[in-house]
């Protein structure tokens, strides 16, 4: 270890390319961080577990105590109900890419290496989404293939050619990405890891809660822009005849809509505050 | 280079950095130096764009550290040693700080290699003790082959054996024409380490001078001198307006056994006016203070908490 080595070491780094540092290598970046942790891992492969695994024990169950007297199901939504479970923990994770950074000070390692942060939060976003779509659509593919195989007659079961089923499952991944979108844009805000859960897990499962303390006319008009509202009507196949939601294509881009604005702010307030 | 100009900072009625300006110059390491709390870290913070300053300007290389192409190509630092995921091994660490810069993934074996910490890139960072974390943010530094490196208190928790390695690595990459600025509470290591220092106390410049000149400056540099007619010297070097009497500062107090400890006049001109008198000397002792004397001196007014944090952990500073 003497210092001597440092010269030979110097001849390694090969000059600056040139330009400057951009999107592409920020998203290498973002992407060895994510898999580089092993409880972002774990985490990861505990979703899959648990989505398939509920929505497989539910349709199981439905099959096993199958009668004429049953009440009505929809097959679609039954395959997919793991996913409700999924929602929690990949908002959880979207929190922890990162709040994480700021809990550990690897933060401003981050913004030392890529000072224009507006970028840095914009790899998050899509390396983040990216994986978390791919494990959310085999998620919900899988929960749906496997559920209607368990969904024996006289159980209904459903397939692609059901309509709305493919919507419902597609979307379905869709849904939770963008879920863990806005989460990640929450934590972007807050900063802090129990905060930003706290805040995710309120808005996203209290405040309907409290909504349901309210006249009937504010509930129609309210409900229907809930988060969880927009989900539990895009893992349906059908409408139901539930008279107040938004159709599962524009429930998701009321969401998106939700997700970007909080991640402008977030992107403008990440270049303002001081790491 | 590193140029700060009016640098200010504030968290909320704290006045973290006053408007603060030192240069930095290649090839010297250049020591900054204050007591806990003073605004190094800060300082360091704004030079690396991290915190944004309330006024004032600082510049790496002629360029807002926002502005720079490929930041740890250029300017690498050693901030906090233990601000790393502790889930993520050293080399992930490395390597996900390389992607973000176009480094060949090779240089991260190559620092792991320089700082020691090769057989244990595997391990998980929250299992290093302060002192291999502290090297791991010294190869991050290093990753870049930067001409700029920041380092702040880089010393705290290695042993004798990796406070001489660190040493000997800062003044090498000084030799190598780069541009080292490094933190330190204690003026000791800075004496070992540094040609220059800026020194600063409650946020504001104090002084910025070469290491050699600030000991030759210090108003503690005085002559030891004994005699079996101190009066008379006495008497004799108050008219020649030296200082003699004694003050609060230790090292001029305590003239015991017939001494007398005496500023502003050097061995030579005190030699002969006792023999222009005449006055047998015992003993003619020209004292040099030491840097860390020079620089309490420096700070004293500046000290914001005397006194109270006395014992309290050091370099934890924000």
């Amino acid at each position: 270890m003497s210092v001597t080595t440092i010269d030979n070491a110097a001849t390694t780094v090969a000059p600056a390319p040139v330009g400057r540092f951009g999107m592409v290598d920020l998203i290498r970046s973002e992407w060895t961080k994510l898999r580089t942790v092993r409880s972002t891992m774990w985490t990861l492969g505990v979703t899959i577990i648990v989505g398939i695994g509920i929505s497989a024990l539910a349709t199981a169950e439905t099959a096993a105590h199958w009668s004429a007297r049953s009440a009505p199901i929809d097959p679609t939504q039954l395959s997919l109900v793991g996913t409700f479970f999924c929602q929690l923990v990949i908002g959880v994770l979207g929190v922890l890419v990162m709040s994480g950074e700021y809990g550990t000070g690897t933060i401003r390692a981050t913004f030392a290496a890529a000072p224009r942060r507006p970028l840095v939060l914009f790899a998050k976003v899509v390396v983040f989404g990216a994986i978390v779509l791919v494990i959310s659509e085999v998620v919900a593919f899988i929960s749906f293939l496997l559920g209607q195989a368990l969904l024996t007659s006289p159980a209904p079961h459903a397939s692609f050619s059901t309509p709305g089923a493919l919507t419902a499952v597609a979307g379905t991944g869709l849904y939770l990405c963008v879920i863990g979108l806005f989460a990640l844009a929450l934590a972007t805000l807050i900063r802090h890891t129990a905060g930003a859960i706290s805040t995710f897990v309120f808005l996203l499962f209290f405040v309907p809660l409290i909504e349901e303390g309210l006249p009937a006319f504010m509930q129609n008009a309210i409900n229907r822009y809930m988060p969880l509202t927009i989900g539990n009507r895009i893992v349906h196949a059908t409408n139901g005849g539930a008279p107040f939601t938004f159709s599962p294509w524009v429930g998701l881009g009321i969401l998106c809509a939700y997700t970007l604005a909080l991640s402008l702010v977030g992107g403008c307030l990440l270049a303002r505050r001081d790491a | 280079m590193i140029e700060a100009q009016q640098l200010t900072k504030r968290y909320g009625d704290k006045l973290a950095v006053d408007e603060l300006g030192f240069t930095v110059r290649p090839g010297v390491v250049t020591g900054f130096l204050g007591p806990n709390g003073s605004g190094k870290s800060t300082t360091m913070r704004m030079v690396m764009g991290l915190d944004a300053p309330n006024a004032g300007d600082v510049t790496v290389n002629g360029q807002h550290y926002h502005d720079l192409a490929w930041p740890l190509r250029e300017v690498g630092a050693l901030l906090e040693a233990r601000a790393i995921h502790p889930g993520r091994s050293a080399r992930a660490h490395l390597r996900m700080l390389a992607e973000a810069n176009r480094i060949p993934l090779r240089r991260v074996e190559e620092v792991l290699e320089l700082v020691g910490l090769a057989s244990v890139a595997r391990q998980r960072a929250g299992k290093f003790s302060l002192g291999m974390s502290q090297r791991l943010g010294i190869a991050a530094a290093l990753l870049g082959d930067p001409g700029v490196l920041l380092f702040d208190e880089p010393v705290n928790g290695l042993d004798p054996d990796g406070i001489r390695w660190v040493r000997n690595l800062l003044k090498g990459l000084a030799a190598e024409g780069r541009t080292v600025f490094v933190s330190s509470h204690l003026m000791s290591e800075m004496a070992l380490t540094a040609d220059e220092v800026v020194i600063i106390g409650r946020g504001r410049l104090i002084a910025q001078v070469p290491v050699a000149e600030l000991l030759a400056q210090s108003s503690q540099r005085y002559v030891r001198v004994r005699s079996p007619e101190l009066d008379k010297l006495r008497a004799a070097l108050d008219e020649h307006g030296a200082l003699t009497a004694p003050d609060e500062h230790g090292a001029l107090t305590a003239p015991e056994d017939g001494a007398l400890n005496v500023r502003g006049m050097d061995e030579v001109a005190i030699g002969d006016l006792a023999a222009s008198i005449p006055v047998t000397l015992h003993e003619l002792a020209p004292q040099s203070a030491s840097l860390e004397e020079a620089f309490m001196e420096l700070t004293e007014e500046s000290v914001e908490y005397r006194g109270a944090l006395q014992g309290s952990p050091q370099g934890a500073d924000r």
